[in-house]
């Protein structure tokens, strides 16, 4: 499963953090530099490092291209996303991830359900 | 789209990333923090947008890595706010700030459960989604059966039942016990029916978990896994939108296989065959491509087959196809894919029959120990190591050999060490073996540890027909200039020892041989010179007849070492010197090394340390499953001393040792060498002049030793008076071959905090992992989520929460399971929750003392009794020791100076602090008995400290006393395995209490 979603920027700046696990707020902050008993999946797109810490078992490629698959969903949302996107909408991006993962797990792999779903919710607001 | 929607927030945005630098930004957060802080006070001014605001903000400053320790209530107040816009932001707030154990969120059940039972499904989404995200125990008990009814409901949108799957399977993976799920197989069977992807893939994702928890009640689920795969990877029969670069949901299919590999096999010939077909077709079916994500995709898909397939033992012939497969991945463009196909390829050395074709690929393997990245070639390293065997030792110790001297220095301990090991364990001759190890050293010096040639020290000893070639060699390498310091040292080891054998030939007579050592002396370190000081001695020794020459140069040196700084140095010069000077009985002392006994090679269990350091440098991409490599199969080599101990072995040791192990256990103090049956002298020899130089070699004490001398620490800490608050910190460890859980303590009043710390020691990772907290009735412990796996070399930590309720003396007992190779080991420990540790010292004086100890008058609040058999002991220690119970003995308030007096306070949750004092009178004529009266204002707690402390008065006949006689109760968890009891003082004083 999925343990910690991270978004950095270059500089290490925290761009969106959601834990799936429960860990102290010191530890939070810790997490971003160490995480010895899992494995961290990452990618890097332009100047954000997107990781994954999945469990020492889980499949490294599938988790590689789930995070491709979050970038996709991100860039058609705010088409064409860009990091200022994310760091003044990161409500919305909390949303969003809310919709694609769950518990950890995946919930949906769809981009049109999702996209579909965020239009739904923009319309409650 | 740069607006949020909100100006406040947008603002605050832009003044923190406007900020020059760090102080700058945290003055920009404080100041805001303290805005947000001011504003929540006066709530009752406060709209429902601005709190969304502020709230929001919160998020944003705790998301840059600051704390903020206020406003919690507010995020989770927000939660009961009756309109979406609100309430959306306290749900998702909440889940990012908090985490299952804020006592918070208790407040926010009703709340949480009127949304998932009520009929707004946005609500209901948000409300599944917080409790899937950090739903604790509190969440379990009162809705998971409400979330179980939505995901089954027919009348839900899959919107909803895909979020409750997930919020199902995050309960149950923290409360298996608490989410029930009885008679859930069909319900399940008919989920895997589901059309729509996202219910699906959710679902599946619940059924792994369910699986694995316990495969024998989902059989029924097997087929239909079997199904979804054959629709997804034969038929895509999915919706366009759930393809991703053309592969139907790559995920999905990789979370089926991994449901499948849960079941142990398949029976059923029809859906085995439909599954074979299956796999078939994605092995064969895919191609390396361009597009990365694609390729990524596909792959991913890939490997999970190639797991799948390797885990249910298919036919020779799919295997080889596997293989091939995987030969295929070592030489593409695509890193990961080559990472993965050597890492693949080590998991299949375990599968037999594949070895020889994993051979065929041994050249590219060799040409991915040049690739570029350090991942890969650590990869190609390992699986080099694991395909070695006889027939191909010479090629891959010479290729690693040769490449050692262009691998960069982080690999080249690793590289040494194991071309030393493989050169051990395969050598076609053992001429051979001394020449790569004298080639290690030579190429890559600084990185061969001692070991390496104590090691081939220790071969040479024990082999005679060896010692003239290790000589020669040794002499050889002399001549080259600029030798390595090791290399020193195993030359001159070597030529004082077997030299003389040399003694005919050109340039190695004695004088010779010292003066090419002697060369050296001046360019190696201290730590060099006792060495090359016993290679003199033992050169004088076979200079026979004498050389007066030689003899004097020779006692020359000593003499100049005998007023050495350095001790070790001195003591050898000054011995030798004398020695050399008795003539005929130098040839006895100095007589050639006797024989090492057979040990443990130090090699392999320093392989096993280097790969940790392999296993945690690249943990990031490794795959614990199976990772065991065939390497570490070699440990069946004795243990030290021909002590093997039961516990150890049944732990630890991979299945296909065991048999050899027994054989171990039955020819105790028998071993072999070099085929020979032998009687081993479990001391070391007493002649053993050069001994220390060999220590490291011993490194295999008996498990004894150990286990005592961690008691000795944890007594030593508990006799340490605990003045401060209780927070003391116990150590406690058990230890076997393969898990150590240690424990580290806190108390406090009633409560206590104790933290498991479980780890694996070996290379594979622990599965099934259980642990289950007994708890006697009078304590409540709260044990956190244990992982169901321990990753290879790695220690979890499990925090458990303990309240105690009422006076017991009962212990509470940890029953800790795990999976090792296929035999389930269990093991149940005591927890040192103790009656003591709910104690607090208090010290009184004798005006209130005396007015409580008479109005506390008999029983059952007073009680006293004559106890018998009392290990004898000095009165100060006796005191020494209540102290240490944290009973707080207040000398001189009894007249007698025979008689002591202590008082304490307990906490319990049932009651207020409780005083207790305590009297005991003794007899000096006879120690062995006392008179003892405790009394407090509960008869239980009366009761039980009495007994308490008599247990811990009492003698109890065990050889092993001293350890015990401060161990406080049972301190020390030990495993119930009858070996254990009957060696380790604390298993017996468990088991007498």
């Amino acid at each position: 499963m999925i343990r910690f979603i991270l978004l950095q920027n270059r500089q290490g700046k925290t761009r969106l953090a959601k834990y799936y696990v429960p860990l102290e707020d010191s530890e939070k902050h810790k997490v971003e530099y160490e995480f010895r008993t899992h494995k961290v999946i990452y990618r890097r797109y332009a100047g954000l490092f997107f990781s994954l810490c999945v469990d020492i078992t889980d499949n490294e490629l599938a988790y590689l291209e789930c995070i491709h698959l979050f970038v996709e969903i991100l860039d058609h949302f705010f088409s064409n996303v860009c990091e200022l996107d994310l760091v003044f909408n990161f409500h919305k991006v909390y949303l969003i991830l809310d919709e694609f993962i769950l518990a950890g797990e995946l919930q949906e792999t769809s981009k049109k359900a999702i996209i579909e779903r965020m239009g739904e919710l923009e319309k409650l607001e | 789209m740069a607006l949020s929607g909100m100006r406040g927030l947008s603002v605050f945005i832009s003044d923190v990333r406007n900020c020059q630098n760090k102080d700058q930004e945290r003055l920009r957060v404080d100041k805001e923090l303290g805005n947000i802080r001011t504003r929540f006070k006066n709530e009752k001014g406060l709209s429902p947008y601005e709190k969304k605001k502020y709230v929001w903000k919160m998020l944003y400053i705790f998301m840059l890595g600051y704390d903020v320790d206020f406003g919690h209530m507010e995020a989770v107040s927000l939660i009961s706010a009756p309109k979406y816009p609100e309430k959306q932001v306290g749900y998702i707030v909440t889940s990012c700030l908090l985490n299952e154990n804020h006592d918070f969120l208790r407040l926010a059940i009703n709340t949480v459960r009127n949304d998932i039972i009520g009929r707004n499904e946005t609500f209901q989404c948000l409300a599944l989604t917080m409790v899937g995200n950090i739903g604790g125990r509190d969440f379990a008990e009162s809705l998971a059966p409400d979330v179980q009814k939505l995901l089954i409901s027919s009348s839900c949108r899959p919107l909803v039942r895909k979020k409750a799957a997930l919020c199902l399977l995050r309960l149950f993976r923290k409360n298996p016990d608490v989410v029930n799920v009885d008679g859930w197989v069909d319900r399940m069977a008919q989920l895997l029916d589901e059309r729509d992807l996202g219910v699906l893939t959710s679902s599946m994702s619940l059924l792994v978990a369910l699986v694995s928890n316990n495969h024998e009640a989902y059989w029924s689920c097997l087929p239909k896994c079997v199904k979804t795969l054959e629709r997804l990877a034969r038929n895509q029969d999915i919706p366009q939108e759930y393809t991703y670069y053309g592969i139907p949901s790559p995920w999905l299919q990789v979370k089926t296989m991994r449901a499948l590999q849960y079941f142990p096999t398949i029976e059923d010939p029809n859906t085995r065959r439909s599954l074979f077909e299956v796999l078939q077709r994605i092995l064969m079916g895919t191609d390396v491509v361009k597009n990365v994500n694609k390729n990524n995709a596909s792959h991913a898909v890939l490997f999970e087959a190639l797991a799948l397939v390797m885990h249910l033992d298919a036919e020779k012939e799919m295997m080889s196809q596997c293989v091939a497969l995987l030969g295929k991945f070592i030489a593409v463009r695509e890193p990961n894919i080559r990472y993965l196909g050597l890492e693949n390829m080590t998991r299949m050395l375990l599968v037999t029959d594949v070895q020889d074709i994993i051979k065929r690929h041994q050249a590219q393997i060799i040409t991915s120990l040049k690739d570029p990245d350090i991942s890969i070639r650590r990869r190609a390293l390992d699986l080099l190591y694991g395909m070695c065997d006889i027939t191909n030792a010479k090629d891959i110790v010479e290729e690693l050999l040769q490449y050692l001297s262009t691998a960069e220095f982080a690999m080249r301990e690793e590289l040494s060490l194991k071309a030393a090991i493989l050169a051990e364990k395969f050598a076609p001759d053992l001429s051979w073996y001394v020449d790569v190890i004298l080639q290690l050293i030579d190429k890559a010096g600084d990185f061969v540890s001692d070991d390496i040639w104590f090691r081939v020290v220790q071969f040479v000893t024990n082999n005679e027909d060896l010692q003239p070639y290790a000589a020669a060699k040794a002499r050889e390498y002399l001549d080259k200039p600029a030798i390595h310091e090791t290399m020193v040292k195993v030359s001159a080891y070597l030529l004082g020892e077997f030299g003389h054998l040399l003694a005919r030939r050109p340039g190695c007579s004695p004088k010779e041989l010292f003066s090419i050592i002697h060369e050296k002396l001046p360019t190696v370190l201290s730590s060099t010179i006792p060495i090359l000081l016993s290679t003199y001695a033992k050169i004088l020794m076979h200079t026979q007849p004498p050389d007066p020459e030689l003899q004097n140069q020779i006692w020359g040196i000593f003499n100049k070492y005998e007023s050495c700084i350095d001790a070790e140095i001195q003591q050898r010069a000054v011995e030798y010197h004398a020695l050399s000077r008795k003539g005929a009985s130098l040839m006895d002392i100095l007589a050639e090394m006797p024989k090492f006994p057979e040990r443990q090679s130090a090699l392999i269990k320093k392989a096993e340390d280097t790969e940790v350091d392999t296993a945690e440098q690249s943990a990031i991409k490794l795959r614990a499953q199976q990772q065991m490599s065939s390497a570490l199969v070699v440990t069946d080599q004795r243990p030290a001393n021909g002590t093997p101990s039961g516990i150890q072995l049944s732990l630890v040791k991979v299945p296909s040792m065991s048999i050899n192990e027994d054989q171990n256990m039955a020819e105790q103090g028998l071993s072999h060498e070099n085929g020979i049956l032998s009687k081993v002298d479990p001391q070391t020899p007493s002649a053993d002049l050069l001994g220390d130089l060999l220590g490291p070699l011993a490194i295999e004490g008996p498990p004894g030793t150990d286990v005592q001398s961690q008691q000795n620490i944890v007594s030593g800490l508990e006799n340490v008076p605990n003045t401060v608050e209780a927070a003391a910190i116990v150590p406690v460890e058990e230890q076997t071959n393969s898990v150590q859980i240690g424990i580290k303590a806190e108390w406090r009043a009633h409560q206590g905090r104790v933290v498991l710390f479980l780890g694996n020691k070996n290379t594979s990772p622990l599965v099934s992992v259980h642990a289950i907290i007994l708890p006697p009735s009078h304590l409540k412990i709260e044990l956190s989520l244990v992982p169901d796996t321990i990753p290879p070399r790695a220690q979890v930590q499990c925090p458990l929460e303990v309240v105690n309720l009422r006076p017991s003396r009962d212990v509470a007992v940890l029953d800790f399971s795990y999976k090792f190779g296929n035999n389930m080991v269990n093991a149940k420990l005591r927890l040192p929750a103790v009656l003591n540790k709910f104690l607090h010292p208090i010290s009184v004086s004798g005006d209130e003392f005396f007015p409580q100890w008479r109005s506390l008058s008999g029983p059952p609040l007073k009680l006293q009794e004559v106890v018998r058999g009392v290990r004898p002991m000095p009165l100060l220690d006796m005191a020494n020791l209540f102290n240490s119970f944290r009973l707080m003995v207040s000398p001189g308030l009894d007249p007698n100076p025979n008689n002591l007096v202590a008082s304490t306070t307990y906490y319990s949750e049932s009651t207020r602090p409780m005083l207790c004092l305590i009297r005991i009178e003794t007899d000096p004529a006879d120690r062995t008995q006392l008179r003892m009266t405790v009394a407090s204002g509960d008869p239980t707690l009366t009761f039980e400290l009495k007994e308490f402390i008599k247990e811990q008065l009492v003698s109890i006949p065990t050889a092993l006393r001293s350890p015990m006689a401060a161990t406080p109760a049972p301190p020390i968890p030990q495993p119930t395995s009858p070996a254990a009891a009957l060696t380790d003082p604390g298993a017996m004083l468990a088991g007498l209490l």
